[in-house]
């Protein structure tokens, strides 16, 4: 074996100069790093959006839209990765001490912004003033406002001391930074950059026509690598089904599919042969939200009891036509704050039947709605205008509530009118709602029970004094083996008091062309390695110029 | 002179209207999300003024107003004016192109319509133009997406411009633009053929009972001469106000055809401003639209006094 390698070796060496003067153009493309990379680089990527982005500053993107953008050319310091697990992005590493009061990042020392100029410390302190500035407007500043005080230590390394220990406060630096050398002078608020954009991300902002498309090109100077694909096209369709009509004539190459769409509009031949499509849970759960001051639902067995009496699986099967899965918590299926041994209440009439004259509701009069002191169980659901599954979900609960005996009305809102009016005011008997999940798995802000005052997010008056304790301690604790225990007790507790009625996870449909190679599908999805995907020379479809 | 405090007020109502709408512009940005602090929407109000009774916030409103200032923008922080002045060449150019379409075609039908009055031609014609008139656009150009865009494959989708198009020639461009415009002038034409070809119609009709059509004809004029010397010439003038009213319509665009066929105009402007709150890009829009009414109607009036000389506003009546 060995004598065999060192053959080959000698072999090698002997031809070599024999091969020098012609192969070496064309071996050393394919033999070295960069030119590996550089074969697999070309052809533009095309997807759309309903909306426009609206402000590309990490810290001003609010909508879906511009955090997209804003994602390919801005870094943090931390990311996730494919895992939903932390990861250094412009940081290197980072320590936590002193119990979580001060963490010190040690930033990466190769990374340049778009402009060429070195990527330091001064932009960290410089992003953190401006998110805190009063004068800018970002809704994201609570995070930071918990950091007593921020030091630049030399070039490349910042402490950051909290004035108590905060660990959702970690993912927060996930939050891109902003080049300081471009707009110390510059007032946010009106700064063209927030269209013109210069980041350290893998990809730089060549044009912008409003209404229409954004175009990114590849950083040839990305600190990872230079992305393979060439070009980032992002279009702006108002409508849904222009978007599908894109699709069918290849005109886009990553579309979010419905449910129906997935199932049975891309079921045909002509998909199968040039789209390839991609199922995973996605970073949300619906649920139902009680109003826990209503005299009907402060019973804990009566909300139990409604949790029951609807079938999960069903509203999956029949709105989301299968692709979704039963949700047990407020925590995603499969992370380290889930507990798996916290099961789902089980479809069981029966049972909510006789939870419920436990707790005093009975059918006296005969007229096939429960009734107690007088008083019959009937009550409105409350969800917003424009989702479909979710008017649907409603009108499935109705009838299984109407089984046991429960008159349930329904009441779809405009999303203003809904919260301003019914949700802010607590004017509401029970909602249909969906959360986005974060991963990281603080629910402080959603489950705290001094977090509901208007315009606070635990509008159903949750209030359970170990739940309290736990969510605090939560916040306090940065080991992950630590904070697991905390959170799966949490997810324990909530589903013995059941505030909500968790109904299920949809899941994430997109849909991408079959010419982009390299695709690593995982539990944050399918673009945590999107400069590695890449299309093979001979199956490009545009012919870039280079740039 | 009256068009002033007409104009402070259509815009004090618009304003109010548009402030009792429940949510407001941060709710797009902060509603539901729980990164999103109190304090920090607290902040977001007071940096946007939004704090302040709805009269004082009306009042600097205005004031900035008289200065020429539109404000910019509360979800992209973009000047108002930049925004409108991105929006119109395009609403504009489809709406010109396809009132010219509209107003030829209609023209030919309503005077083919009046002439063969309830001929088979007249019902045919009639039936197809509320035919088109009635149809919903949505699904009128979703139909012929689908078909010449995805069947045939002929024409583009959607979009103004293909993907590369900057790197196109000159004749690559132009063939580009026409080959998207085509799709929409199509259904924006259908759809408001109606209006003009009945109004052509029933202008025409009147027309032709006229005497001095009975005398044309009774003098020997040919029976083209005494249509269209006499007739369409005639017929044509009541057209001219019809235009002068539709000049704030020319800049309205619409919000469905526009939001199908992804064209960047002023429909889909107002539609998403309005969805977000955007209160001074709303404002901007509804400035314009009441000013180009209110000129559009004082221009009418002058066109009147032009085309029918028996029309007089002395001074002493208008005051």
């Amino acid at each position: 074996m060995r004598a065999k390698k060192l053959l080959s070796w000698h072999f090698f060496q002997k031809i070599l100069p024999l091969l020098l003067p012609a192969g070496v153009f064309f071996l050393s493309p394919l033999f070295s790093e960069d030119g590996l990379q550089a074969s697999l680089r070309g052809d533009a990527f095309v997807t759309a959006s309903i909306g426009e982005p609206s402000n590309l500053i990490p810290f001003l993107a609010t909508d879906t839209a511009s955090a997209d953008i804003s994602r390919l050319i801005f870094n943090g310091l931390l990311k996730y990765d494919k895992n939903l697990k932390l990861t250094g992005d412009l940081a290197s590493s980072w320590e936590v001490r002193e119990n979580g009061l001060k963490i010190i990042f040690h930033l990466r020392k190769d990374v340049l912004w778009q402009d060429g100029k070195p990527f330091t410390a001064e932009d960290v302190e410089f992003t953190f003033q401006k998110i805190l500035d009063p004068t800018v407007p970002t809704p994201y500043s609570g995070d930071f406002e918990k950091v007593k005080s921020l030091r630049v230590m030399d070039l490349y390394t910042v402490e950051v001391i909290y004035k108590e220990p905060f660990s959702p406060g970690l993912a927060s630096w996930g939050m891109g930074m902003i080049p300081k050398h471009i707009l110390s002078k510059e007032d946010l608020r009106t700064s063209s950059f927030s269209r013109k954009p210069i980041g350290t991300g893998p990809y730089l902002l060549k044009l912008w026509k409003t209404g229409e498309k954004l175009e990114l090109s590849a950083n040839p100077k990305y600190f990872e690598h230079a992305p393979f694909i060439e070009r980032y096209v992002y279009r702006i369709i108002p409508d849904q089904a222009t978007t599908f009509l894109e699709l069918q004539t290849e005109n886009l190459d990553l579309v979010g599919l419905t449910p129906l769409q997935y199932k049975r509009q891309t079921d045909t031949s002509f998909f199968r042969q040039r789209y390839q499509k991609f199922e995973y849970p996605s970073l949300s759960y619906a649920y139902i939200g009680y109003n826990l001051n209503s005299p009907l639902f402060s019973d804990k067995n009566v909300r139990k009891a409604i949790g029951m009496a609807i079938n999960k699986k069903e509203i999956i099967d029949v709105t989301l036509l299968g692709l979704g899965k039963v949700s047990t918590g407020p925590f995603l299926p499969g992370t380290w704050a889930y507990n798996e041994k916290v099961e789902e209440s089980r479809y069981d009439p029966q049972r909510a039947k006789k939870l419920l004259s436990q707790a005093g509701w009975r059918d006296d009069d005969q007229n096939g709605i429960l009734e107690k002191d007088g008083k019959k169980f009937s009550f409105t659901m409350i969800t917003n205008q424009g989702n479909e599954a979710r008017k649907m979900a409603c009108e499935i609960i109705q009838k299984r509530l109407k089984d046991i005996g429960i008159e349930m009305k329904i009441q779809v809102l405009e999303w203003g009118v809904f919260l301003k009016e019914f949700i802010d005011k607590k004017r509401f008997d029970a909602a249909l709602l969906a959360w986005q999940l974060s991963p990281d798995p603080d629910i402080y802000d959603i489950f705290h029970s001094s977090k509901t005052r208007p315009g606070e997010f635990n509008f159903v008056f949750y209030k359970n004094e170990e739940a309290d304790r736990l969510l605090e301690e939560g916040r306090r604790l940065f080991p992950e083996a630590e904070r697991a225990r905390v959170y799966r007790r949490i997810h324990e507790i909530l589903a013995e008091d059941e505030p909500y009625t968790f109904l299920y996870v949809p899941d994430a449909l997109p849909i991408v062309h079959k010419r982009f190679k390299g695709i690593d599908p995982s539990p944050s999805g399918i673009g945590h390695n999107f400069i590695k995907w890449f299309v093979p020379a001979d199956e490009r479809k545009y012919k870039m110029r280079t740039a | 002179m009256e068009l002033v405090p007409l104009f402070f007020g259509i815009t004090f109502i618009s304003f109010t209207v548009i402030h009792l709408a429940p949510g407001g512009p941060l709710d797009a940005l902060s509603a539901l999300n729980p990164k999103v602090s109190a304090e920090a929407k607290e902040k977001l109000e007071r940096l946007y003024g939004l704090d302040k009774p709805l009269l004082v916030q009306y009042g600097s409103w205005i004031i900035r107003l008289l200065k020429c200032d539109f404000g910019n923008s509360f979800v992209d922080g973009e000047k108002v004016t930049l925004k409108i002045a991105k929006a119109i060449p395009v609403t504009l150019s489809i709406s010109f192109l396809s009132l010219l379409l509209i107003l030829i075609f209609g023209v030919l039908i309503g005077v083919a319509s009046a002439v063969h009055e309830d001929s088979p031609l007249d019902k045919i014609l009639t039936f197809f133009t509320l035919a088109g008139f009635s149809v919903p656009t949505f699904w009128l150009s979703l139909l012929l997406m689908s078909f010449f865009g995805v069947s045939l494959g002929l024409l583009p989708v959607s979009g103004l411009y293909s993907l590369f198009h900057e790197e196109m020639s000159f004749w690559g461009k132009l063939l580009d633009v026409l080959k998207h415009l085509l799709m929409p002038l199509l259904v924006a034409s259908i759809t408001g053929l109606a209006g003009i070809a009945r109004f052509m119609r029933s202008s025409m009709r009147e027309v032709l009972k006229q005497n001095y059509i009975r005398t044309a004809r009774a003098k020997g004029l040919s029976e083209k001469e005494v249509l269209y010397k006499h007739g369409l010439k005639n017929a044509l003038l009541p057209m001219i106000t019809l235009l002068g009213l539709s000049v704030p319509g020319l800049l309205g665009g619409s919000v469905i055809f526009e939001s199908i066929f992804s064209i960047p105009g002023m429909g889909r402007l107002f539609f998403s401003s309005v969805f977000s709150r955007d209160y001074p890009v709303i404002m901007g829009v509804l400035v314009l639209g009441a000013l180009l009414t209110l000129v559009g109607n004082f221009l009418a009036d002058l066109a009147y006094c032009f085309v029918d000389p028996r029309i007089r506003y002395s001074s002493e009546e208008s005051a």
